[in-house]
This record gives structure tokens, sequence and C-alpha cells, in this order.
């Protein structure tokens, strides 16, 4: 049985300015154990999704099901079974951390439950923490009491929003670190993220949602697989031509163009010399997540359906 | 409805605890609030005002007073715990957990009653041993008014907490719905010094029956019985909680 199984789910905001379809009869289904990626540019619908399978808001379409329980119907069961890690950054300012855990899991109805609590603080790296108020703790520390209130009533699946918006290195590490060992354990984890490199590097199945529909779904080293070619990627100090800044993706000095041979990247190099420009650090690489991700967002869906999605 | 109610004495130890940490705001302060007007009022009109014939003002203030800082306070509780979480955004704490819409309800609206009768004894102490001598005509009417006056105002604050989006919405309720309400029910008068238009009027609100019902308790007389008093106000608590419970199972504004 599929841990998280989406079925034609749609939600559309009415509002006086008008109607939003959030989304519009997404369905995939999450399997047991599986380290699965949602992604999508911002206002896609990854935290409607969310927030409706989490209970927090309610599908105008279809349903969700939590290793087969309706989240409307089977609320109980199935939000015993989710360890929900929020987008926002909120806390309750009235409590220390070690008293937050014993709060969120008394929720649960999980009594004496201080040694798995002890666990989480050890091993999110808030272990010195227990006895701190949430309102002194910095952005990184209350993210991480985040994902221990997740964790605390031990839920089979672990679904993290953007758990890594404005987190530093370190943190980024031990959370990576723990999250991967409890995958291996046999929890399911759902993430979505911006951070395309993290996504490429810890899932092994990708959901692309964009404006609300569904437009990618495969395992990761597919989706890689198809994407057209190499990469080239060199620093300049200048304005990049416009016909090559039009297909290019510029981060300060870097700029990275689609190559798909060596014709291409002859042409490129000569643009860019005639332009009167220095090339430095030139070097090709294989495409990479992002790459994919850019190429999914630009394409038109056909009425064909469209490549990037294993037919179901 | 689901009777699991599952996790609801950790919310409600939580939002008992909510209160208790800020105590000198949540309950001193209301204690001392309720003093001063004994001193003033009591001073301003003590010799000059009896109130059933025979009870001294300053006695006939002291429940009044009490019920006042119970209604207040019970309120105050569950709806600024709902309006600040849900501005704040940790109201997804609860939200995210099979917490049953029952088990929320009974969370908030117990905590908010231990507040109300936390803050009513201290008035009551304070007004008692120092400043005012009361009887004890009827106890059980004390305990009854006194409970039901604090899951109504408990109810009404959950109910007035989920509608709210915004704290200026919430004062809106506060400073005129509640304050004039409990203010024109009877706590520094009885209804009969009143003219027979505004005697009537006070009949039609609700917080006169808690205050009248409960003064009953201590001088065994009232300005209507208390059998009424104890219908009226527990039909409105039996309504406002069937209300409360619908919210709180539809999601009203706080599941979207």
């Amino acid at each position: 049985m599929a841990a998280i199984s989406f079925q034609s789910v749609s939600k559309r905001y009415e509002s006086a300015r008008g109607t939003l379809q959030a989304l519009d009869g997404v369905s995939f289904d999450i399997e047991q154990g599986e380290f699965f990626g949602l992604l999508g540019p911002n206002g896609a619908g990854k935290t409607t999704l969310i927030s409706i399978l989490a209970g927090l808001a309610k599908a105008t379409g279809g349903r969700v099901l939590v290793d087969g329980h309706d989240v409307q119907a089977d609320y109980a069961i199935a939000r015993r079974r989710l360890g929900i890690v929020p987008q926002e950054l909120v806390f309750d300012p009235f409590f220390n951390v070690r008293e937050t855990l014993r709060i969120q899991s008394g929720y649960f109805g999980v009594k004496n439950n201080d040694a798995w609590i002890d666990e989480l603080l050890e091993n999110l790296g808030l272990a010195d923490k227990a006895t701190s108020g949430m309102r002194q703790l910095s952005g990184g520390m209350k993210r991480r009491v985040l994902v221990a209130q997740a964790l605390v009533h031990r839920p089979p699946i672990i679904v993290l929003d953007e758990p890594t918006a404005g987190v530093d290195v370190e943190l980024r590490q031990t959370l990576w670190q723990f999250i991967a060992r409890l995958n291996r354990e046999g929890h399911t984890v759902l993430l979505t993220t911006h951070y395309l490199e993290e996504a490429e590097a810890l899932c092994n199945r990708i959901a692309m949602l964009k404006k609300g529909k569904l437009v990618a779904l495969n395992r990761t080293s597919e989706l890689l697989s198809m994407a057209s070619g190499n990469v080239l990627r060199f620093k300049i100090d200048g304005e990049l031509p416009p016909e090559l800044a039009a297909q290019a993706r510029i981060t300060g000095r870097i700029v990275q163009l689609p190559a798909p041979g060596a014709l291409q990247i002859e042409q490129y190099l000569s643009a860019v010399r005639l332009a009167g420009l220095q090339v430095e650090d030139v070097e090709i690489r294989k495409a990479d997540l992002e790459d994919v991700f850019l190429q999914v967002m630009a394409a038109e869906q056909g009425a064909g359906g469209n490549r990037w999605q294993v037919p179901v | 409805m689901s009777f699991d109610i599952t996790g609801w004495q950790t919310l409600f130890y939580k939002e008992v605890l909510r209160f208790w940490k800020v105590g000198f705001q949540t309950v001193g302060a209301p204690i001392l609030t309720a003093v001063l007007y004994l001193l003033i009022f009591g001073h301003a009109l003590g010799n000059h005002v009896t109130v059933y014939g025979s009870v001294p003002y300053t006695a006939f203030l002291v429940p009044g007073l009490v019920m006042m800082s119970v209604l207040q306070n019970a309120f105050a509780n569950s709806s600024s715990s709902i309006i600040q979480s849900k501005v704040m955004g940790s109201l997804v704490f609860v939200l995210l957990t099979p917490l049953s819409p029952l088990a929320m309800f009974l969370a908030y609206v117990g905590s908010s009653l231990v507040r109300g009768i936390a803050v009513g004894i201290g008035v009551f102490l304070v007004t008692f041993l120092f400043f005012a001598r009361v009887s004890f005509a009827a106890p059980g009417w004390i305990i009854v008014f006194g409970l039901l006056a604090a899951a109504l105002m408990g109810t009404l604050g959950l109910i007035a907490g989920l509608w709210s989006e915004k704290f200026d919405q919430m004062a809106l309720f506060q400073n005129f719905l509640v304050m004039p309400m409990t203010f024109l029910a009877g706590v520094f008068y009885s209804i009969h010094s009143l003219p027979p238009f505004w005697q009537a009027v006070s009949h039609f609100n609700p917080f006169f029956y808690m205050i009248d019902g409960f003064r009953h308790g201590f001088f065994g007389q009232s300005d209507v019985s208390p059998w009424l008093s104890l219908a009226i106000v527990g039909g409105a608590w039996i309504a406002t909680s069937a209300i409360a419970l619908r919210l709180l199972t539809t999601g009203y504004k706080i599941r979207h």
C-alpha cells in the first residue's frame, strides 16, 4: 500500500477578486520507504498540497490517503502517521524546548516520552538548549525544534516543507544526516525544497508541480538522464551578449549554458570573444537537476502528455 | 462527531500553564482592579446605600465584583489564547495533531474555567478578608453559578477567538460586548433600583442572570428566582457549546 496517495486533488480558492485554482487534479503515490522530492516554483501549489495532506486545508476535489486512511474521514489515524515540519518558523513563546516537545508528544497521547525526546535533542544538536526558552533561540535553532516537534510521536512518514530555507550549512548537514538515517531505518520522507542539489542528492523520486498541475514524475536518475546533454560553465567580467543571455543561467559572474554538442560550445565561446570579454574557469559538466527543472518549467504542455512523466 | 478525547489533558495543561506563567498579568492584575472598584465605590456609596433592605452596599458589591472578574477572565483566556496562536501561527501545532474537536473544546473551555475561578477566588478572598463580610446563605448556588458562568464565558471566548482574524476584532468583542454587558448586568446595583424600562431591558441581558443567581447564593435574595437564572444560563451554555463544537468540527477560519 502506498504511504501517501494523492488522488485527483484539486483546490480552488474563491475570493472577492476571483477564483484561484491552486491545485488541479494532482494524482501520484509515494511508496513506503521512499525519499520523495516535491519541486516547483513559488506558487506552484506545493505547500497547498502538503496542507491538504496535513489536514490544515480541505481539498475541493479528490482525496488524500495516508497508509490507506483518508486524511479527512480518518484524520486521527492519518495524523498519527504523519510528522510534518511546517514551512513557517513558528513557535510558542511561553515554553522552553523540552516543555514544547513534551506538550507536542502529549497531544498525540504519547506519555513518558523523555528517552525519545532526549534522543531527538541529541541528534538535532539541541541537547544544551533543552531548558532555553523558545524566544531566546536563533532562527536555525527554532527550525531544529520544529523538526523535533514533528518527530516526537515517532511518525512513520516525515514531511518537510522547505526545511532548509534560510538555514546555515551546519544545520543542513546535521538535518540531512539525521533524516537520511531515519529514511534508511524505514521512514518515508516527503521533501519540498528550493535547493535542487539537496533534492538531487537525497530523493530517489521526484514530482514537479507547475501552476497546480503535475508536470513531471519520475526517478531522479531518469529525470537527469532525460535532460538534454551537457552544460558549459564559465566566469566572465562584463555583460553577456543578449542572444546568449536569453538562454543562460547567470549567477553573478558565473554563466551556464545548455551545450548539446561541441559545435554549440565553440559558437558560445566565439560570441563571447567577439564581445571582447575574457572567459575564466571554463568547464563542461553533466546537466543537473536544476537544468532539468528549468527545462520542465519552460516546456509547454502538449496535447499528448509530456515526456517527463512516467505513464501510470 | 468523534468522542475520542485523547490528548485533551495535555492541551488543557498547556493552556493553564500559559496563563500561569504570566500570572501577574492574568490573575494578579484583575484582582487588583476588582479591589480598586470595591474601595472606590464602597467608599463613595458605602454609608449611604443598603440593598435588599439590610445588606450593606460593600457586602452587596463583593459577589458582583467576583462574578465580573470570573466572566471577564474566563472570556479573556480562551479568546486571547486562540487569537494569539492564530496570529503567531503556533496554532498549527494543535491543528497537526489527532486532537478531536471535543478534545479541543474541553481543553480551551476547561482552562478558561480554571482561570476565571482562580481570579474569582482571589478577588473573593481579598475583599472578604480585608473589606467586607458577606454571608453564605446558599453555597450550592455560589458553586453552580461560578462554574457555569466561567464555562459559558470560556465558550464564548473560544467562539470569539475563532471568529476574529486580528487583535482589533478581538478588542471589539471585549470592549463593546463583554465589558458593557457585565457592567450593565447589575455588578454595582440591584436592578430593582432602576426605572422600569431599564429593569425590563436588563432582563434581556444574559449576564444579568449569572450575577443575580450567584448573588442569591450569598444573600438568599435576588432579583429573579435562581432557578430561572439557572435555566437561562444553562441554556445559553448549551447553545454556545453547540456553536463552538460546530465551528471546531468544520475548522471555521482555522482549516482553510
